[in-house]
């Protein structure tokens, strides 16, 4: 009797998630990873994770509303059931994390403390000071290790994945390769999990690790997996300027009441502190007053964008805007943010108890990522509800099952069966924007109930009957022989002396690469600069044709490494462009100043993207809107332009 | 998008360019040998900045092209531990290590070393998978019944969450254990078990004895720590909690465990097992 087996990609919440899920159903999971799985990206996210609590409930929250929040804070571009059965569960994902030991903070009582989040009026956000992703990783790490020493998981740490093996049209393995002694082999397994994050190295700097390359769905794209909503990228209006990266600065420092503020005078010479209270201009305050400081972050970010770039606004006249939470007490404030406010005083050198924090947006999310599908569960109206009014009583309980089916095979499956993709990478439930504390939710959403997807999948599905492990060894052999080829094309000719070319250097390659996605891809878009886009994107896959390394070494070659995904993330980074040129309007984070208007009859739908040949093309697809109808999101603005004003909504 | 800028940092000199001396190693087995870089300094530099420049363009102070050098990194924020290295002799993370303070003048040195307690896979990257073993060694973890959905944990009030999330920010970057003269290199694995464990998993078990379920399996780490390679191996020299980045209260942790080892072997005692 053959032994199923499933691998992990990425180790960050989802993958751990689904690792600790798969292996509890009692299939052993091969776990890979770029880095020691507990140093993945995850433990950068800061704020919090969203979800329905007693608290809320008893003033009028809700799961319901929850889910009404996401839909709307995504601008109605989700398939709508998922969301709805990721907020249902959310309050026992909360107490999951509870029992695993994850230091929530806590009330004078001793109860789970909450704050205030972008896209909520109510409090709804748990949070472990001001690392609550650090927290959250390392109290399933430690479940993770525990099943590695019963010998359920096994970890690949320092091991890259290559490619998916494919063959009879379902995945049944990878190519992988130790990042160390450079072997690449083929691994069998009769369902892989994608859980590899985002791309925030496309555009260079963001707040991403420098492993959040991408390069993993990439590659998956390339061997026919498609690819949804590319172009929803999420920038964060709140960020720490740096050489390296740009430094998160968590919203949580505005759901805790920080407030964000320009002088009034452009280029006011003043220190902040010597500036009144009646010079300064709150204009987030002045323009949402219902949410002010936690409108949603593409909001945020293109009134940031705005005052600065357009107004010439920004403090001192140049790209940056005052976060200011020196009205707070000192002592509150590192009880509930210390983690972040440590951060800027490391970097900057300035103590943000004290001192305003200088900030200014940057590329932070990737809503789109690899297309998947589910199984709708039980709830479902005749006809789609009005926008949920806040406070009110929900029209459903939040059963298991209302929105996707328990259990069923295709849940977050790819288009090849057997490919699974959880988590950021995972294109499903942010719609066309996310709001701040959701993505650890769909992390661990993700992991728990579709880990269960996975094992019915295996049980009941291909193969049940026809495993991995004995199947002929053609296809694995034939994706090792396509990666090592592309690893001698790589190394060929490399030595020192190679990176004074800049045309053919990889690093130069990748950072054009970053400044141009940059400046035509994030806040504002048009036809005009993606079309330059592309063609600047054609000049540098022309050039990384050409490309040549400095280092020829045949053990632990990271320019090796690093010239490998720059070929990945400019396929990524061609189907952003082409999504952004193709949405002719203007939806959350998608924003073109050519087509401002949200445009329903014609793109209140998923952009998939396919990659075949050498070629990528992108259509659009309806989505499953039938649970809330599209409303304007407006967020109650105040003056005459409503923030993303809708045509009339479509009957859907 | 990255215009925004900082204040630079009071007397680092603009448009200046540092040296940074580097060890390296073209993986294990071979020596080791210096080499120097002379790094133009943009505003807001860090070591990884830094390295990340060399990286693209490697070329010595006198010359030489050579490979790009190899290090580890991940979050660039101090949170994850990967870029741990020892930075002018010694350790920290190199990310958050500014240039305008460690090298604020023209001509200014900054020596990167790998970790000596770990081994090195190639130059400033070494393998930490000791430390990550060792947090096995103690069972650093809650043993819940598994993921259903059983209701809430226990409740804890402020004052203990804010211990306990004290402790629960180590991110295994492993500085403790470079700082420490009882932790030493041991590359062979057969031997982990019986070497000393390190601070940093000695506070773990503190962690996860004081957790309401953790408890249930405090016996079996005390048993760990009292065996070879455990607490009484701990010197005491005290380096540990001086170099932890997140100030993690190390040497407490370590008299908290050497109380609990200690009633624990009493109560063995009177038990006769």
């Amino acid at each position: 009797m053959s032994q199923h087996r499933v691998i992990v990609v990425g180790g960050g919440l989802a993958g751990l998630a689904a690792a600790v899920r798969i292996a509890e159903g009692g299939t052993p999971v091969d776990l890979f990873s770029v880095v020691p799985v507990k140093r993945s990206h995850s433990v950068c996210a800061q704020g919090g994770i969203n979800a329905c609590n007693e608290v809320a409930r008893q003033q009028g929250y809700s799961e319901y509303e929850h889910f009404d929040e996401t839909i709307y804070g995504g601008d109605f571009l989700a398939d709508q059931h998922p969301v709805l059965e990721m907020a249902n569960w959310a309050p026992r994902i909360i107490d999951l994390l509870d029992r695993m030991g994850v230091p929530f903070n806590r009330t004078g009582e001793g109860y789970r403390d909450l704050r205030l989040f972008g896209g909520s009026l109510f409090k709804r956000t748990h949070f472990a000071g001001a690392t609550t992703g650090q927290q959250l990783i390392y109290a399933l790490d430690e479940q993770v290790r525990r099943y590695a020493s019963e010998g359920k998981v096994h970890k690949y740490e320092f091991w890259e994945f290559l490619w998916p093996v494919i063959e009879d049209g379902r995945c049944v393995g990878i190519a992988a390769q130790d990042m160390r002694t450079m072997q690449i082999r083929a691994f069998r397994a009769d369902a892989v999990v994608m859980a590899t994050g985002g791309c925030g190295l496309v555009f260079g700097k963001s707040t991403n690790s420098v492993i959040c390359t991408g390069a993993a769905a990439a590659r998956c794209f390339r061997a026919g997996v498609w690819y949804g909503n590319p172009e929803m990228i999420q920038v964060h209006p709140t960020a720490i300027p740096g050489a390296d990266k740009l430094r998160l600065m968590s919203e949580s420092a505005r759901g805790e009441g920080g407030r964000v503020w320009v002088p009034r005078k452009a280029k006011d010479p003043r220190a902040p502190k010597d500036i009144p209270e009646s010079e300064r201009w709150y204009f987030l305050e002045e323009k949402y007053p219902a949410y002010g400081n936690i409108v949603p972050r593409d909001i945020a970010t293109r009134e940031i964008f705005d005052v600065c770039v357009n107004q010439g606004m920004g403090v001192y006249g140049e790209n940056q805007v005052y976060l200011d939470l020196t009205h707070k007490d000192p002592d509150y404030l590192t009880r509930k943010l210390g983690g972040i406010l440590e951060i800027y005083e490391k970097f900057v050198g300035e103590d943000p108890r004290f001192t305003p924090m200088k900030i200014f947006p940057a590329v932070h999310y990737s809503m789109g990522g690899l297309w998947t599908t589910y199984t709708k569960g039980s709830y479902n109206p005749h006809t789609a509800l009005t926008k949920h009014k806040s406070g009110s009583p929900a029209p459903i309980d939040a059963k298991v099952g209302q929105g996707m089916q328990l259990g069923a095979p295709n849940n977050s499956m790819t288009n090849v069966p057997g490919l699974y993709a959880f988590g950021e990478v995972n294109f499903a439930y942010h719609g066309a924007n996310r709001l701040g504390a959701n993505a650890l939710l769909s992390c661990i959403f993700d992991g728990l109930f579709c880990g269960v997807s996975v094992l019915n999948y295996i049980k009941n599905e291909a193969p049940g009957k026809n495993p991995a492990d004995a199947l002929p060894a053609g296809a694995y052999d034939a994706v090792v022989a396509q990666e090592t080829a592309k690893m001698k094309r790589l190394l060929e000719g490399a030595k020192p002396g190679n990176a004074a070319d800049p045309s053919t250097n990889p690093y130069v390659i990748g950072k054009e690469l970053g400044d141009e996605m940059t400046a035509a891809c994030t806040v504002v878009r048009t036809e005009s600069r993606l079309r330059q886009c592309q063609a600047k994107l054609a000049e540098l896959r022309e050039r990384f044709a050409r490309v040549r390394l400095a280092d020829n070494a045949g053990w632990t070659n990271q320019a090796f490494g690093y010239a490998r995904s720059i070929g990945d993330m400019l396929i990524l980074a061609e189907a952003i462009a082409l999504g952004a040129l193709e949405r002719k309007e203007s939806r959350g984070a998608h924003y073109r100043s050519d087509f401002e208007q949200r445009d329903d009859a014609n793109y209140m739908k998923t952009t998939l993207a396919r990659h075949q040949g050498d070629a990528t093309t992108v259509e659009f697809v309806p989505i499953d809107a039938s649970l809330i109808l599209p409303t304007a999101r407006t967020y109650g603005k105040k003056d005459s332009s409503p923030t993303r004003p809708a045509k009339e909504p479509a009957a859907v | 998008m990255s215009t925004a800028t900082a204040p630079v940092r009071r007397n680092a000199k603009v448009g200046r360019h540092v040296f940074f001396r580097i060890l390296r190693c073209e993986g294990p087995g071979k020596p080791s040998q210096w080499q120097e870089f002379r790094i133009p300094i943009p505003e807001n530099a860090n070591v990884i900045s830094c390295l990340q420049q060399i990286a693209a363009n490697p070329v010595t102070t006198d010359g030489q092209t050579v490979t790009p050098v190899v290090w580890d990194a991940g979050c660039l924020e101090e949170v994850c531990g990967a870029c741990t290295m020892v930075i002018n002799g010694k350790v920290r993370q190199s990310c958050s290590c500014l240039i305008d303070e460690y090298a604020p003048n023209e001509g200014d040195v900054i020596t990167l070393e790998p970790m000596s307690k770990f081994p090195v896979v190639r130059d400033l990257w070494v393998d930490r998978s000791r430390l990550f073993h060792n947090l096995a060694r103690v069972k650093a973890w809650v043993p819940i019944d598994g993921t259903y959905d059983l209701g809430a944990g226990p409740k804890e009030t402020p004052a203990s969450q804010a211990t306990h999330y004290v402790l629960s920010t180590c991110m295994s970057c492993g500085c403790c254990l470079e700082a420490c003269p009882q932790f030493n290199l041991e590359p062979d694995s057969a031997n982990w078990d019986t070497a000393f464990i390190g601070a940093h998993a000695i506070s773990q078990a503190r962690l996860f004895n004081d957790h309401p379920t953790g408890r249930e399996l405090k016996d079996e780490r005390l048993d760990a720590l009292m065996g070879e390679g455990g607490i009484n191996d701990c010197g005491n020299a005290q380096n540990c909690v001086k170099v932890c980045p997140k100030h993690i209260p190390l040497t407490e942790s370590i008299a908290v465990i050497g109380r609990q080892t200690t009633m624990h072997a009493i109560a063995q005692f009177f038990r006769g097992r």
